[in-house]
Parts: C-alpha cells; structure tokens; sequence
C-alpha cells in the first residue's frame, strides 16, 4: 500500500498539484465552500427529521427535491477531495485524522443507506407528521454527529501534531497511523 | 490608526490564551466551519427557492420564516468563534488582505440578508420571479465571497 502511494505521489501531476500556486487553494477552498451546501443541506433535512424545524413541510419534500443538491454538492465534495489526497498521498495516508475522517464517513455511508433503503421506503406512512418516526429520528441524530465529526476530523488534518515524521510519537499513534518507525 | 487596536486585542486575555494552547485554535476553527456548515444549509435552502429550484412546493414566505432561526444560530456561532479566532492573531490578520476582504464584505452580506432578502422575502405576495432570483443569487454570491475570503485568511500568510 505505503509504496505504490509513494509512487503515486512522484507522479508528475501530484507533484505539480501539491506545488501549485494556486490550484492546491482553489481545490481546497471549493472543497471547503461545498460543505455549505453538502453537510449544510444534510443537516436542514436531519433538523426535520428530528422534528426540530420545518414541521410543516413534508419530509418526502427534503428528500426529493432538496437531495439533487445535496448529492451535487457530495460529487463536487469528493472530486475535490480525491484531488487533494492525490496530491500528498503518503501523507494523509499516515495521517491519523485522515483515517479517523474515513471511518466516520463510511460509518455516514452505512447510515445513509440504511435510511434511505430501510425508514425511507415507509415515508408515505409519516411525510407529514411534525415528529418523525424514531428510526427516522435516529438516522438523523447518526447523521448530524457523523458528519459534524468527519468535518472537524477534516479540519485537523491539516496540523502535523502526529505525522510519522515527527518522532518520537506514543506507540498508539504509530500504529494507528502505520508509521515506519526505525528501531534505534 | 487601528493598528494600536488590533495589538491591543492581541494582548487580550483571551487572545494570549488561544495562541498559547495548541489545541484551542483547531478546536475553535473546525466550531467555526460546523458553523459555516449551518449557515450555508439555512440559507441555501432559501436562495435556492428564490432562485426557482429545490423546495418549489413551498411558499417563500413560509421558508424564510422556518429557516431563520437557524440562520440567525449558525450566525451566532461564527462570529462567536470568529472573534476567538481573531484576538489571536489580531495583528496577522491586519496585514492580511482577504481579511479585510472579508470583513468588508460581511457587513454587506448581513445587512443584505436581514434588511433586504429576508424582509421581501416574508411578503407572502412574493413569487418567483426576476425579483426573487435576484435576492437568492445576491445572497449566494455575497456569502460565498465572505466565505472564500475568509478561508483565503489562511493562504495569504
């Protein structure tokens, strides 16, 4: 895994990405900016869910009508997403809070799923109660932490408190982010 | 001129506190863009409507009135955390021009949203309309700019 990582971050174009002026800001910057419109209109509808807001308009309406944005938001999320990982590959790879952001987002995946195929296929029996369903409600209260914690998770990628390359680090976050340690 | 103000504000209490801790600023910061998470729902879920798209079986009236609240929330929570943020490095950010980017459009945005979109908008007569496409594609561009500039802070170092 470690070395075609490696490889693919001597790529020409990693290279070039990571280096850039420019580019590197405007792909994170828009992968900043689309969280308003991914996890901001995520948490609209979880709100609702939750019988907390907008309890006069039909559940069915957030996820029909608002979830095209929210998935184009998540498309431009990911893009840009994948392109900053492509751009320092080892190093979020061996960053802690990288790992601890995919956990929690395929933790998000799984609720989302379930949702969606298990509480949602049933929203005719409650599209205009005030208070939703518990497993409705539940969902909703997964969704709002989890994508709480896979945003500040995001955010503290950025520092390198724990990259391999500052030793010594604790024994749990050299395992936790795989570092090759040299023994001494 | 306000130079003296900006050190004054550096060597706050507080100020001093969050730059000294290692973790008060990321904590901070990552408070500040579950904030702008918030934000950004709330209003989109307006100006989409004023645009003509998303919740359409809704009336706009209807929207603004239950999303404000969360709006003026999510608002609360950003400038809250922003100020923490600014006391500790108050000086930083006077050299720096997306701050001042920032700071002056923010004044334009708020007083856009709340003297303007939000009161035309609770008229319960408002359709869509070139009227209302203009109030959503202002707020939008204004607060992406806010927002683009507020994380451009941390580029131009």
């Amino acid at each position: 895994m470690l070395s075609a990582l490696e490889w693919l971050g001597s790529t020409p174009w990693s290279v070039a990405l990571l280096e850039s002026i420019w580019v590197w800001p405007l792909v994170e910057s828009t992968h900043v900016l689309s969280l308003g419109l991914f996890v901001g209109t995520t948490m609209m509808m979880d709100v609702r869910l939750l019988g907390l807001a907008y309890q006069r308009i039909p559940a069915s309406d957030f996820t029909t009508r608002m979830l095209p944005w929210t998935r184009a938001g998540f498309v431009v999320m990911v893009v840009t997403g994948l392109l900053l990982f492509y751009s320092n590959p080892v190093r979020y790879y061996q960053n802690v809070f990288f790992r601890l952001k995919v956990l929690v987002l395929i933790l998000a995946g799984l609720n989302a799923w379930l949702f969606h195929f298990r509480v949602h296929r049933r929203v005719g029996q409650w599209d205009r109660d005030p208070l939703p369903p518990r497993a409705a409600r539940v969902a909703a209260a997964v969704s709002i932490i989890a994508w709480t914690s896979v945003v500040i998770a995001g955010r503290l990628i950025a520092y390198n408190w724990f990259d391999c390359d500052i030793q010594p680090q604790p024994d749990f976050i050299n395992w936790a982010a795989s570092c090759v340690v040299p023994s001494e | 001129m306000l130079l003296p103000f900006f050190e004054w504000c550096e060597a706050t209490v507080l100020g001093t506190a969050i730059r000294d801790s290692i973790w008060a600023f990321p904590i901070i910061e990552s408070i500040h863009l579950v904030g702008l998470c918030l934000l950004g729902g709330a209003l989109l879920i307006v100006d989409l409507r004023l645009l003509g798209v998303g919740l359409r079986s809704q009336s706009i009236s209807e929207l603004v009135e239950q999303a404000r609240p969360w709006m003026v929330a999510a608002i609360a929570v950003l400038v809250s955390t922003g100020l923490l943020l600014f006391l500790s490095e108050a000086v930083k950010c006077y050299y720096n021009t997306s701050f001042w980017v920032k700071m002056s459009t923010l004044p334009v945005a708020l007083l856009f949203t709340f003297a303007l979109r939000n009161r035309m908008a609770a008229e319960p007569s408002l359709e869509t309309s070139a009227r209302s496409r203009l109030l959503g594609a202002g707020s939008i561009l204004l607060w992406l700019t806010v927002a683009a500039a507020g994380r451009w802070i941390g580029f131009s170092a």
